[in-house]
């Protein structure tokens, strides 16, 4: 059931809580926060980033989201350093902390983790990624990157390519873009298509896709965004299956010549080397800036779990 | 009138009467319920004939009551299932059972990486679509098609 952030309960825990309208405002406060980053709008808060799982970037991110914001900032970056080494349960973590923090962020490789923490404390939690289920600010911020490159979300032409089966970003954002009437092209190996609950939810959404094995200038030269993934070695079970799909999801830059000029390359990264390196000083790529605009989504989205408004002091 | 015949097998005079279960979750029933601790007269039949469900089982429990909340939890397992509350020897009541927007219990969630199956959580399903009677985790989004559902 979609809600309207302002009058829920205060936490980011899952994409598919977001109605269109907590999208469109959330963007427009990363927006604010691009032009002033050094808003010191929480000042006097605590911030407690609690990774049950180790994740530099995501973590740095948040951090420096919360440092920019003039919020103090406690917590962990490794489980072994927490209580839960002990064998505390999540439950009791969260509740102790809860006593310190303003806001959560939190971290777990179970999923689900931050739907159950969000109901044990009264503190908003912010989801930083539960095991393969949602990683809602990653994609708050893939929302933002195509908003600011494209100046609109609306019927945009998108192409996500590599590993679709297990990519938790392409998922979430399958979700997040259904309120914008967009044609998705699929690109994956047949190991790695797009779920069947996710070629589901377009049909249910009315939502136009076609799926391809290849990858060709084709699909590229359509399309407003490709969106790259990682194929990941240990989703084979026959090595030599990996050695003959690796390189043929790889995109080098003269496979960009044909293609519109708003068309934009995205990326979650990391990546290995399904982005050449030639492509990272062709003006569409835009991965590096991409991670950069986490930080203000971020903010955006801490912001709004404490209900401070945006754009006044 | 097949209400009358049914009660004239083995009467109570009050409590409840869950009909149309299919046999197989018969026993299940009991435990969802929690009969065995129950102090009640209970009648158990099973394996009987029935038009609809090939064969079905019956339930008799004298004395006891039971809230929609715990008749629909019953939903996932039998939802063709009904509960006659039976006052002074006469149907007083015929309970259909309904699937509730969300279960509690009852209902174990496949995935092995969610929460529920690692630390002391109780499961909580929504449905998902009440059509197809699939339902989806509350805590992990795995979404559960019907003949995927395992109980407790």
């Amino acid at each position: 059931m979609a809600r309207y952030l302002s009058y829920m309960d205060h936490n980011f825990i899952s994409i598919s809580d977001l109605t269109k309208e907590d999208i469109l405002s959330l963007l427009q406060d990363a927006a604010y926060f691009e032009e002033h980053p050094n808003s010191r709008l929480l000042e006097g808060k605590v911030v407690a980033t609690l990774f049950f799982e180790p994740s530099t970037r995501t973590r740095l991110s948040f951090e420096t989201a919360s440092n920019r914001l003039g919020a103090r900032v406690i917590g962990f970056s490794d489980p072994a350093s927490s209580s839960t080494s002990k064998g505390e349960t999540l439950k009791d973590t969260i509740k102790m902390v809860s006593n310190y923090a303003d806001v959560i962020v939190m971290r777990h490789f179970l999923e689900g983790a931050a739907r159950y923490a969000s109901e044990v404390t009264d503190v908003p939690v912010i989801n930083a990624g539960d095991g393969a289920n949602q990683h809602p600010s990653q994609t708050l911020l893939d929302l933002y990157s195509i908003w600011k490159t494209q100046g609109t979300l609306d019927n945009l032409d998108i192409t996500m390519v590599g590993d679709l089966k297990y990519g938790r970003t392409v998922h979430s954002l399958v979700q997040a873009m259904s309120f914008f009437s967009p044609t998705f092209h699929f690109v994956a190996p047949a190991l790695l298509r797009m779920p069947n609950g996710y070629r589901d939810f377009c049909r249910r959404h009315n939502l136009t896709f076609d799926e391809q094995e290849e990858f060709t200038e084709r699909t590229i030269d359509s399309t407003d965004i490709l969106y790259m993934t990682r194929i990941q070695r240990e989703r084979f079970s026959d090595p030599r299956e990996y050695e003959q799909v690796k390189n043929v999801y790889c995109l080098k830059n003269s496979m960009l010549e044909g293609s519109k000029p708003n068309l934009r390359v995205l990326h979650p990264l990391p990546r290995v080397n399904e982005i050449a390196y030639d492509v990272d000083d062709n003006p569409k790529a835009y991965y590096f800036q991409q991670a950069q605009n986490g930080l203000y989504a971020r903010q955006a989205i801490i912001c709004r779990m404490l209900d401070i408004p945006v754009g006044q002091k | 009138m097949s209400d009358k015949k049914e009660l004239e097998v083995s009467a109570i005079e009050n409590g409840t009467v869950i009909d149309h279960i299919p046999a197989e979750v018969t026993f299940k029933i009991v435990e969802i319920l929690g009969l065995y601790d129950c102090n009640s007269a209970i009648t158990i039949g099973n394996n009987l004939d029935s038009e609809t469900l090939g064969k079905k089982g019956i339930i008799k429990v004298a004395d006891r009551f039971f809230p929609d909340e715990v008749v629909n939890r019953l939903a996932v397992i039998a939802p063709n299932a009904t509960l006659n509350t039976i006052r002074n020897y006469q149907i007083v009541e015929k309970k259909f059972v309904q699937f509730p927007k969300i279960i509690r219990g009852v209902v174990k969630c496949t995935n092995p990486k969610c929460i529920t199956n690692h630390q002391p959580v109780q499961t909580k399903m929504e449905v998902f679509d009440s059509e197809l009677k699939s339902l989806r985790c509350c805590y992990c989004e795995r979404v559960m098609k019907h003949d995927e559902i395992e109980l407790m």
